[in-house]
């Protein structure tokens, strides 16, 4: 039994290796990955998805630049880094200041489809930036 | 390094019809490409040709650094699943397996028997009682027993149903992870192929409209939309592959290599999808005048 499964949002619009490394960052920020657990093989990975091997190892290569997971050659990659587990309170702060912003957009006359459109537009743009 | 498939000015014509023209390309070893193009793009002819059932009227085309279909060892290093995975429905899947073991020279028997049993396929059965995802895995089991290093599949999904296609991907992506082969296999759909292809081929009406890696061709394409402008006024560094105008709106499709700066535009990244669907179009009205040179034009 692996411990996390990823899984695909084809939708999105971020690239697959992409989405699995920030599955990883999301269940290591949750605490659901620890130093010490090994990630799905590339096989395993690829059985589960159906993808391209290359998009794993890239993906897991990605990681292990980051120092989060090592690879051990015939064992498997392993957790080796942590990432800081997100602070409750800093979440909520940024709940309450985007409760804010959505408020107002909804005075100044937005539609909901105009509000995630703008929300939308932004995380790609926020992403974008991140991958060059 | 020896490219997996080479060719060069490659063109098959039936009677007076050019099936594939002017067909350049140089794929690497080590990749899953996606062949994508229309009914009718040449996918199916440049399979032929690379598999060495067709000769070609014009050009020159290497598999593996030979000329398909040069000889017994030529044919031993490629496997090919032609469309619609044909097997012989009167034989039992047992009689499929026993075929493979005398008629290749590296059979891999322990590979074909670990994969029957995993399918869970009752060795005395019939492959004509097969259902339509059985009998696809059963030839892809066949193809890759053979041991090749380049595996051509065409079509191998467009028959089966969702669940049949996916387990059918699977299988084949598992393949590539374990052993060392070359994969290339054709759609129409570009969806199909999307998760498990690296390296794309379009194929429109006989030619290549586009080729490459498809994390490099995803990074150097852009749509651009802002307020209505002449395609012919873009810088000389964005390549137009896709215009289309509203009254006040333009949405350009562009290849570039570096940042889009122009703060007029908003730039999104395209999918996949979109990329094929652009160069689709421009195949298609682009023919008399190329809008890539209005581009270039000062």
């Amino acid at each position: 039994m692996e411990v996390i499964e990823f899984h695909l949002d084809p939708s999105s619009g971020v690239a697959t290796y992409l989405q699995l490394v920030q599955q990883v960052h999301q269940a290591l920020q949750l605490g659901l990955l620890e130093p010490g657990d090994r990630l799905p093989t590339a096989a395993q990975v690829v059985a589960s998805l159906a993808i391209n091997p290359n998009t794993v190892l890239k993906a897991y290569r990605d990681l292990e630049r980051e120092g989060l997971v090592r690879a051990r050659p015939g064992l498997g990659t392993f957790v080796v880094g942590q990432l800081p587990r997100t602070d409750p309170a800093a979440q909520e702060k940024f709940r309450r200041s985007m409760s804010t912003w959505l408020r107002s957009a909804r005075e100044a006359g937005l539609a909901i489809e105009e509000i995630e459109a703008i929300y939308r537009t932004a995380v790609r743009n926020c992403l974008t930036e991140g991958v060059a | 390094m020896t490219a997996a498939l080479e060719a060069s000015r490659l063109g098959k014509r039936y009677g007076g019809k050019w099936a594939l023209s002017d067909c350049s390309l140089s794929i690497p070893t080590g990749r899953v490409v996606g062949l994508v193009g229309p009914n009718g793009a040449g996918k199916s002819t440049l399979l032929h040709l690379a598999v060495g059932l067709l000769a070609p009227s014009a050009g020159t085309i290497s598999v593996l650094g030979a000329r398909p279909g040069s000889g017994p060892e030529a044919l031993a290093r490629v496997g090919f699943l032609a469309q619609d995975s044909p097997t012989y429905d009167r034989l039992t899947v047992a009689a499929h397996l026993q075929m493979g073991r005398w008629l290749n020279p590296a059979w891999d028997d322990e590979f074909a028997s670990s994969r029957i049993s995993e399918l869970e396929l009752d060795v005395r059965q019939r492959a004509g009682t097969l259902s339509g995802g059985q009998r696809a895995q059963l030839a892809l089991t066949l193809a890759v027993a053979k041991r090749p290093e380049l595996l051509l599949l065409d079509e191998p999904v467009a028959s089966l149903d969702p669940l049949a296609r996916r387990e059918f991907l699977s299988t084949l992506m598992e393949i590539v992870a374990s052993r060392q082969v070359s994969v290339v296999l054709s759609s129409h759909l570009i969806a199909d192929l999307e998760r498990v292809c690296d390296y794309l081929v379009l194929l429109v009406s006989g030619r290549v409209a586009v080729s490459g890696d498809v994390d490099s061709l995803l990074a150097s394409h852009r749509r651009l939309s802002g307020p209505r402008r002449d395609p012919s006024t873009m810088p000389g560094n964005l390549m137009v592959i896709e215009a289309s105008h509203a009254v006040r709106q333009s949405t350009i499709v562009v290849r570039t290599d570096g940042p889009i700066i122009d703060p007029a535009w908003t730039v999104t990244p395209l999918t996949l999808d979109d990329l094929v669907l652009a160069y689709m179009r421009q195949a298609r009205d682009g023919a008399g005048a190329p809008v890539s040179r209005l581009a270039m034009a000062p």
